[in-house]
């Protein structure tokens, strides 16, 4: 997987720039027409590059490519088809078509729309799921399969979210305006919430591929970082939530072995961490720092830099880490925040301890169907000298595992029952 | 060293941009793969599947060829080999052979 990981990356950034740039010259009320010299121009390419080998720039050659379409498309459909209504009249004459396809060509035009796109794309007229659905699809190249590969969807669910979606999208006549700053700010936390789900998709999710859910934490933190890297988007806020991405997203070679099954926390192998990764959140985390503001993604940032900061398992500062989650109740209480809690006490105080803080959930019944919380219950019973219920709490949970790789990891916790228990699972 | 043209022709359509992409890795390594070997004259080009189609008759141009996808030549390349026998033997591994295409080998006429 990780020779050809380099060209799927590309591939996939490459096809969001050049869906918002068609978007932007097209009009959003030709979505269709936009999918298809996406995937000629891609086509066309690959064709070429069987032969010839990838070139050193392909993303510019295949930006050229896309643009030489678009001119053909805008040359023969102008009379038939209207385009984007703002640049209707550039588009009509001769005289303007060529030099207006190369201003919106040009790299800077090209990330304003990969912004416009993503705006765009989390409406508040859809839901949320449709809104990172549209995301992956439209800015991540994801085809109908891949987002339902990704959610764990049929094919037809996900068709259909997302021709609703493109519907909304079509009928607000234009893309989202980002050069308003106040409409801008508005809008940006619906953004932040739907790369947050697409980070979370990535690095909980119940996706059976590993590779899968990396690229989704992967295109999360790449769209975050275009709005780190843009004025009105660059709040502390962003920087807190693309801070968390970095410092989770760097742990994640160590959370599963070779075959791809999934480690218990103090199986991981912490010198596969990516240092670079969390070098960029620390530096991100730093940055959120700045001002009153304290959200839910500088109270995430800071849990995990607290678990990149512990060379060994039994380094981590659990006194901290509870403290923590004491504070993400305070902001944005969840269940599954107060099992992390729980789980975080139990480091700290003991089994018991921990499943007292699990008994006191408020809404536990909103985890019937987590599987790690059942989980949880099996390794602090483990924990707690008690094999049988323990055991019972793993059955419970492979019951509930979302993918194969779950269900082994469960299976192997209820196994370890048997034995002496040594080692504790996150 | 020999000169032998390679005719692709037919070969199945990528089912997805995964299998596309994985397709042009498989290609990419095989030409490269011939070409650290010294079997590369040109690795040749891909072709546009229709054009037009030219005959003798006055006039006579014609949209083309339309042939049936399996024989349709959709690009070539030129390889240097000590003989038929090794040209043909070096198509192995082409990816346009796992997909149901085929290779012509001609050898280039030699004076």
């Amino acid at each position: 997987m990780s020779a050809d990981e380099p060209v799927e990356s590309l591939f996939r950034r490459e096809s969001g720039r050049m869906v918002a740039v068609l978007t932007r010259v097209f009009g959003v009320h030709n979505l269709g027409l936009v999918e298809d010299v996406v995937q000629d121009a891609f086509c066309r390419a690959m064709e070429v590059w069987k032969f010839r080998g990838m070139p050193d720039a392909p993303a510019g050659w295949l930006m050229t490519v896309a643009k030489n379409r678009a001119l053909d498309v805008l040359r023969r459909e102008r009379t038939a088809r209207t385009f984007a209504p703002e640049l209707t009249r550039l588009l009509e004459s001769e005289w303007t078509l060529v030099p207006t396809l190369d201003e919106q060509f040009s790299p800077v035009a090209i990330e304003d729309d990969v912004l416009r796109l993503m705006f765009s794309c989390c409406d508040p007229g859809m839901s949320e799921d449709s809104q990172v659905a549209l995301v992956l699809h439209m800015l991540c190249g994801f085809s109908v399969d891949e987002v339902a590969g990704a959610f764990v969807a049929t094919h037809a669910a996900i068709e259909k979210r997302l021709t609703r979606a493109k519907k909304v999208l079509a009928q607000s006549g234009r893309l989202f305006d980002i050069t308003a700053a106040e409409e801008f700010s508005a809008r940006l936390p619906a953004v932040q919430r739907a790369l947050y789900l697409l980070f979370n998709e990535g690095y909980h999710g119940a996706s059976p591929q590993f590779a899968v859910r990396a690229s989704l934490c992967h295109e999360a933190i790449r769209l975050a970082g275009l709005l780190q890297a843009h004025p009105l988007g660059a709040t502390p806020g962003m920087d807190a939530l693309a801070a968390l991405m970095y410092l989770n997203a760097a742990r994640l070679p160590a959370r599963t072995d070779e075959a791809g099954d999934l480690l218990a926390f103090g199986d991981q192998d912490r010198s596969k961490w990516d240092h670079r990764l969390i070098d960029e959140g620390e530096r991100s985390l730093q940055r959120s720092a700045r001002g009153p503001d304290l959200t839910a993604w500088h109270v995430e940032a800071a849990i995990a830099w607290v678990h990149a900061k512990a060379g060994r398992a039994e380094d981590t500062a659990w006194p901290q880490i509870v403290a923590l989650y004491d504070m993400l109740m305070a902001i944005r209480p969840s269940p599954v925040v107060s099992l992390n809690r729980a789980i975080a006490i139990a480091q700290l105080e003991g089994p018991e301890a921990g499943l007292q803080a699990i008994e006191a959930i408020e809404d536990r019944e909103r985890l019937a169907r987590y599987p790690f919380y059942p989980a949880a219950l099996g390794e602090l019973e483990l924990r707690a000298g008690r094999p049988d219920p323990a055991r019972r709490h793993f059955r419970d949970a492979v019951r509930l595992a979302r993918n194969p790789a779950e269900r082994r990891f469960l299976e192997q916790r209820a196994r370890a029952c048997e034995a002496t228990p040594r080692r504790t699972a996150h | 060293m020999n000169e032998y043209l390679y005719v692709y022709r037919g070969g199945r359509p990528p089912s997805s941009p995964q299998d596309a992409q994985a397709v042009m890795q498989r290609w990419i390594t095989w030409l490269q793969d011939l070409a650290k070997r010294g079997h590369i004259k040109d690795q040749g080009q891909p072709l546009e599947p229709a054009g037009k189609v030219v005959n003798g008759q006055p006039g006579s141009i014609s949209d083309g060829p339309y042939a049936e996808a399996k024989d349709l030549v959709g690009g070539f390349s030129i390889v240097l080999a000590k003989d038929l026998d090794e040209a043909a033997a070096l198509t192995k591994g082409c990816p346009i052979l796992d997909g149901g295409g085929s290779v012509e080998v001609r050898p280039v006429m030699k004076m």
